[in-house]
């Protein structure tokens, strides 16, 4: 049996999925967490079913990408669960009745039903069973009330005859359903209400904004190093005797000592240097990269939670409106920052194509992702200004490519029109679990790219295929970027991952000719000219054929463009 | 008058749309429909959106769609 979780976005869909599968899922406190579908499944008494989790929608007439999704996967459904937002049951009741009118069995899950009883909110659960003719369940997802009734009461799902409404008439049924079966107790509005009210207004709101994204960024910083300096440091301290005892016993100079252990330094191993798969190949992705991966998901998870995120694109509308998006574009870039690949996916979100060809392209060109900045800092860290002269250049480069593209791309540019949800307190447990989530995401995509990066520039090297490719690319590397020739391998690692690139920097046959403001420009055409493999696999899977490769064209000009006029700047002719 | 007449935390009922049938459906859908009180809650500068209430939603929306959006002030 097929079984479809379907309903508004936002109003817990995830979370009843988590609790009826057991299997973790991403869920946040704004609309649009969910543009894929998920698939788990559970048991009802003796039978297993199938449970596929949809990406919130409020009509069964699609305004988005994402929306199109849930329409045509209802079709496919043996029984359909409609979770409904208790707090707002007017409007969540048109989708009902939307999905009443189609010939699959229905159940009614009235979620959240503690926070609307918290807002003086009444409603009359058997009445509107009765009305509606099937079975309507309270539930309370995050804490799993209600959700053993709804599991046994899923076979009771019933399709009763009902007309066929126009859409006035189907609000004007609502109007009377919501009428007899809820009852609301007026209150004034709280101090909790009005401080939030004062996050969105521009006066106080904006100055909020820059704090928390300040905070944000710093904790991620602070936090990373944190861990980097307690925890993973040390225990790959322990681990060095140990290959420093491999690295004996292969004897240095053999095939396998290089590929594995890599070069000494001063006849020890440096961990950034070496370039061995069981020295750099582990140290950098979990020493380096994995402790501000933790850092910056946990911040992450803390904004999307909390319900932040929805109020900073309200804020943020203006900008982003005059770059050819709206303001839920701030979304996919807050995604991006740590990993472009879920960052694409969630252009899905913007309603045109044009929205999402600006979105997806910008965030290639101008947002690195964790890895990639974590290795910066690796770098840089202790030349903040260079740190700076990076990210600000980037942040410039995402305006003004914006602002171009808004005037040259086709296609039209709807406005906001966004529901933003109440602030609600993230929960520590949740806020870990996903962390925890989205790491392993990360060390599963990573550490195959990253081993089968370094093996792959080992062994090309080793052949002498990089001094070819590198003679061959050389001169424009060299006159037009003002960048060593070294840098041409550099570059051809981003293909594959553009941490594994920055990392390869430090190999002392590159690092010992860089000065800080070539690393500068380096850094910033590595992140522009294009995407690393994982990111330009999800880019042709959302843009098509077409737009990826005019994106690329505009990714590849952009690097050229941008890393001669930071040449020009820094490097002088 | 119109929904962007509607100074912060004036409330209106909303009697009529300008504009097209996919664009009065996208706000049905939302909850923003004829009859139902509205209350600003904030307005960003610079032709930014507009941030209003409709029963328990608190929903963003663009200048140009709240323009569209009439509105007798209460």
């Amino acid at each position: 049996m097929k079984i479809l979780l379907v309903g508004n976005p936002n109003v817990g869909k995830s979370v009843v999925f988590s609790r009826l599968t057991g299997v973790d899922v991403v869920v946040s406190n704004y609309p649009g967490t969910t543009v894929e579908y998920t698939n788990g499944s559970m048991r009802i008494g003796e039978e297993t079913s199938e449970l596929i989790d949809t990406p919130g929608t409020y009509s069964l007439e699609p305004r988005s990408k994402v929306e199109e999704v849930t329409a045509q996967m209802i079709k496919e459904a043996d029984v359909v669960i409609n979770v409904v937002d208790s707090t707002n049951l007017e409007r969540n009741l048109y989708l009902t009745l939307e999905l009443l009118e189609l010939d699959i069995p229905l159940i009614v899950a009235l979620n959240m039903w503690d926070e609307a009883k918290h807002l003086g909110i009444e409603i009359d659960r058997e009445k509107l069973e009765e009305i509606l003719r099937i079975p309507v369940i309270p539930t309370v997802a995050v804490t799993g009330e209600g959700i053993k009734e709804l599991v046994s009461r899923i076979s009771e799902a019933k399709s009763p005859d009902v007309k066929k409404h126009t859409r006035d008439d189907r609000w004007v049924d609502i109007g009377k359903i919501v009428k007899e079966v809820q009852v609301v107790r007026h209150r004034h509005h709280t101090i909790g209400e009005r401080i939030a009210d004062a996050t969105i207004r521009p006066l106080t709101g904006v100055p909020f904004a820059l704090a928390v994204l300040a905070v944000t960024f710093m904790m991620v910083a602070l936090v990373g190093e944190g861990l980097k300096s307690i925890l993973f440091d040390p225990i790959f301290e322990l681990y060095k005797p140990l290959v420093m005892q491999l690295s004996l016993l292969l004897g240095y100079g053999t095939p396998l000592h290089y590929i594995l252990v890599g070069e000494l330094s001063g006849g020890g191993i440096d961990f950034m240097e070496s370039l061995g798969l069981l020295t750099t190949g582990l140290y950098v992705p979990f020493a380096v990269i994995l402790p501000y991966i933790v850092a910056f998901y946990f911040m992450l998870s803390v904004l999307e939670d909390s319900g932040y995120l929805p109020r900073l694109a309200t804020l943020m509308d203006n900008i982003f409106h005059r770059l050819g998006m709206h303001g839920h574009g701030i979304v996919p870039v807050f995604l991006g920052l740590g990993c472009n690949v879920p960052g694409i996916i969630a252009t899905r979100t913007l309603e045109t194509r044009k929205q999402r060809f600006i979105a997806a392209t910008l965030m290639a060109i101008a947002v690195p992702c964790m890895g990639q900045t974590a290795m910066i800092f690796a770098i840089l860290g202790d030349r903040v200004e260079y740190l700076y002269l990076i990210f600000i250049t980037l942040i410039l480069v995402y305006v003004i490519g914006g602002l171009i593209m808004n005037r040259f791309v086709q296609g039209e540019c709807p406005e906001i029109f966004l529901e933003v949800p109440p602030y609600r307190r993230p929960s520590l447990k949740t806020l870990l679990k996903k962390t925890l989530l989205r790491v392993k995401w990360f060390l599963a995509d990573a550490i195959p790219w990253l081993f089968f990066g370094i093996f792959l520039v080992n062994m090309l090297y080793t052949l002498g295929f990089l001094d070819l490719i590198g003679g061959i690319f050389a001169p424009l590397v060299e006159s037009w970027f003002g960048l060593p020739r070294e840098v041409v391998v550099v570059l051809l690692a981003g293909f594959l991952r553009k941490d594994l690139a920055v990392g390869m920097l430090l190999s002392p046959r590159i690092s010992g000719m860089m000065t800080p403001e070539q690393f500068v420009v380096t850094a910033v055409v590595l992140t522009m000219y294009f995407p690393c493999a994982a990111s330009f696999a999800t880019l042709f899977k959302e843009l098509g054929l077409r737009d990826t490769i005019e994106s690329a064209l505009i990714m590849v000009s952009t690097a050229f463009l941008v890393g001669g006029i930071l040449r020009i700047i820094l490097l002088g002719f | 008058m119109r929904l962007t007449d509607l100074r912060r935390k004036e409330r209106g009922r909303i009697i009529g749309f300008e504009g097209g049938h996919g664009f009065q459906r996208n706000l049905e859908t939302m909850g923003v429909r004829k009859g139902k009180v509205v209350e600003t809650l904030a307005i960003q500068p610079l032709g930014g959106p507009i941030v209003i209430k409709v029963d328990n939603m608190t929903i963003t929306i663009g200048r140009g769609m709240a323009m569209k959006v009439l509105v007798e002030r209460l």
